[in-house]
């Protein structure tokens, strides 16, 4: 009797199979790992990898082990709004973790209230992704109207006159551009040229000839860690000397160091995470047990500075769930509200951001200046 | 206090506000080292064009390719940064090779859209293939050349750039001699004109296909093996360049290697310009407003001789 032992066979395994969904909770984590964000987008996921062990080993959530489906969103748009559609709709995930850029995530948006499905926004800074009135957006990176507001004590003492600007010709650069360019102005700094790039653009020589001519003192420059090396070295290639601020949080300085070498040398970089100086952060215990984990599964120390905001996602989303009692998308959207722990890089907890009635969640972490010196990174002191 | 300008070293005449006169020299310059590697691009490109009539979609990936064996040579042996330079050409040499006997001799004399579409779908999984084996993390490879670049008057170039430069005009310059002054470029010029009448005459036409695409290859992997230190190397490095070694082509004329030397640089002229003193966000986009304009006034190409017919 094949046929009815085929048949049992199915049942069993359908059976199993159902019995091991009904014991996890699927986290979707919609991030860039190829395209020009690839390097930062598998650093979080990594991140997210150590949170979800930790909480496994813990013993789960709710009683239950959490599951991450991790899909790839290519740097792309287009793709991360397909990837959300298809963790909500095929992968049944209650909760989103994503999407890196802030263009990215603009583009997931939509599809959150098209389900009622809620998002941890992780890394993005534009100001549109909490102020556009999406009530299931909750972000624990600063938008850069916070950035910029939090490094507006430091802009006298670094005795800045002019600044020209060069950024990311999209929802992150140009949102950095008009929030530090507004605060600039408020503190007296002229600003002077805004230049932008392409995210995939490989040679910004034309650019940096144009900014080396104007009479700025500082360059504020907003990308990530892969087209900076570019900039660095063709920065050091065309003479130009002149300040160079960072900001958006994803400039992982280690990889700069070993990939610009010492094109970066006297850079500044705004940060939201102290790797180096673990003593220096909120809960020191934590991104030091972090640090060894990270180190111990043998990836670079460099991938840190990105990979804990995968980290502090999923345990955001835990204690989401936690609260929640269910792993319900409505439920789960209702008890971010209530989230409150001590994260790598300051308080995780939600206020209101955004358009009455529909506001987004938005907490506020610490942002650090640091300095890239002789090849390490240091504190300067201003 | 931070400064990057203040860090020892005297202060350079540059940093005063240049007169623009200093920054047209400065684009311009520019302009000659990025056309150079342009041209390296699109000759490779013409040639499989005009000699096979193979629209040839594994142009980039065999740039990235080349920037890989770069970095493996280099990187992950250790060889010598001018040693490991011949070895990612050889390599492309038989990339190219292997590409030819494998997958466009089974179609040799199949129409143009078939070839395509194999060209396209062996780009992708060359493409896939470079992700596979080297992820997606974007990959430096250290130069012997000293960071200082080199100043002369208000501007300066990087070093490595100027090798680059040279590199590619030697290359060129090389290509140029294989194909006007041996027997292998008479052979080849010759199937360019009239392949039926070439084999009459004793031209092995099978030998010359591989050997054309080896070479068109091994230019393309030359390029990336000269770029990937300048840049950084990841698997999608290749596909701004494939669309820039297109525009390059059509600009030049197809199949015209004179022509593609002259497109490559004026592309780069277009958009060191466009992005100096139109708009940088716009930079990408202005080579492909000059193809448009080309093509509206002159749609065989700026350099294309009349066909030849009969």
């Amino acid at each position: 009797m094949p046929s009815r032992f085929t048949v049992t066979t199915a049942i069993l395994l359908a059976l199993a199979a159902t019995g091991a969904r009904a014991d996890t909770i699927r986290i979707g984590v919609n991030e860039p790992l190829t395209g020009p964000f690839a390097a930062s987008g598998t650093y979080v996921v990594n991140g997210a990898k150590i949170a979800a062990d930790e909480i496994n080993a813990r013993g789960g959530v709710l009683g239950k082990t959490i599951e991450l489906i991790v899909e790839d969103n290519k740097s792309n748009p287009t793709e991360a709004a397909a990837v959300a559609e298809k963790l909500i709709t095929s992968d049944k995930t209650p909760v989103l973790m994503g999407a890196w850029g802030s263009s990215l995530t603009l583009a997931v948006m939509p599809k959150l209230i098209d389900y009622g499905v809620p998002m941890l926004v992780e890394t993005s800074s534009s100001g549109k992704i909490t102020t556009s009135g999406n009530p299931f957006v909750f972000r624990i990176s600063p938008p850069s109207a916070l950035e910029a507001e939090t490094f507006a004590p430091m802009v006298a003492k670094l005795g800045m006159k002019k600044a020209d600007f060069l950024v990311l010709n999209n929802d992150f650069g140009r949102g950095a551009a008009a929030d530090f360019g507004k605060m600039l102005k408020d503190k007296g700094v002229q600003v002077g040229l805004t230049e932008t790039m392409d995210q995939g653009a490989q040679d910004m020589s034309a650019q940096l000839s144009k900014l080396k001519a104007s009479d700025s003192d500082t360059i504020m420059i907003t990308s990530a860690v892969d087209q900076l090396v570019l900039l660095f070295k063709q920065m050091a290639a065309l003479g130009l000397k002149k300040r160079v601020i960072t900001t958006g949080g994803s400039q992982n300085p280690d990889q700069i160091i070993a990939q610009a070498g010492s094109a970066a040398d006297g850079t500044l970089h705004l940060t939201t995470f102290l790797p180096w100086l673990p003593e220096k952060t909120p809960d020191p215990k934590a991104t030091e047990r972090f640090i060894a984990e990270w180190k111990k599964r043998g990836f670079a120390f460099a991938g840190v500075t990105e990979s804990f905001r995968g980290y502090d996602g999923i345990r955001a989303i835990a204690h989401a769930i936690e609260k929640a009692g269910s792993a319900e998308p409505a439920a789960i959207t209702k008890a971010f509200w209530s989230v409150d722990f001590t994260g790598l890089n300051g308080p995780i907890r939600f206020a209101k951001a955004g358009p009455a009635g529909k506001e987004s969640g938005q907490s506020k972490p610490d942002v650090y200046l640091i300095e890239i010196k002789d090849g390490r990174v240091v504190v300067p002191t201003l | 206090m931070p400064s990057r300008a203040r860090e020892g070293e005297p202060e350079p005449i540059h940093d005063n506000p240049g007169p623009p006169m200093d920054q047209l020299i400065q684009h311009l310059v520019n302009t000659l080292i990025l056309g150079g590697t342009y041209a390296l691009l699109g000759i490779g490109l013409t040639l499989i064009f005009g000699i096979m009539n193979v629209v040839n979609f594994t142009h980039g990936a065999l740039y990235t390719v080349g920037a890989y064996l770069m970095y493996l040579a280099v990187a992950a042996l250790g060889l010598n940064f001018f040693l490991a330079l011949p070895v990612a050409i050889l390599g492309g040499l038989v990339f190219g090779a292997a590409i030819e006997r494998l997958l466009l001799r089974p179609f040799r004399g199949a129409d143009i859209d078939t070839t395509m579409l194999v060209m396209i779908g062996a780009g992708i999984a060359l493409q896939s293939a470079t992700l596979w084996i080297f992820g997606g993390v974007a990959k430096a490879i250290p130069s012997p050349f000293p960071e200082a670049p080199l100043q002369i008057g208000p501007v300066s170039v990087s070093w490595l750039r100027l090798f680059v430069l040279g590199a590619a005009l030697g290359l060129i310059a090389l290509t140029y001699a294989l194909i006007n002054g041996t027997k292998l470029g008479l052979a080849m010029r010759a199937a360019f004109q009239d392949a039926d009448t070439a084999a009459l005459m004793g031209v092995n036409v099978r030998l010359i296909d591989t050997a054309t695409f080896a070479l068109g290859s091994s230019l393309a992997a030359a390029a990336g093996a000269l770029l990937g230190p300048v840049y950084v190397v990841f698997p999608q490095m290749g596909g701004l360049a494939e669309l820039k070694a297109f525009a390059i082509v059509i600009l030049g004329g197809l199949g015209n290697v004179t022509g593609a030397a002259i497109g490559g640089f004026i592309l780069a002229l277009a958009e060191e310009l466009g992005a100096g003193y139109i708009s940088s966000g716009y930079r990408d986009a202005m080579g492909f407003l000059i193809i448009i304009a080309v093509l509206l006034v002159k749609p065989t190409g700026l350099f294309a001789k009349a066909e030849r017919i009969g």
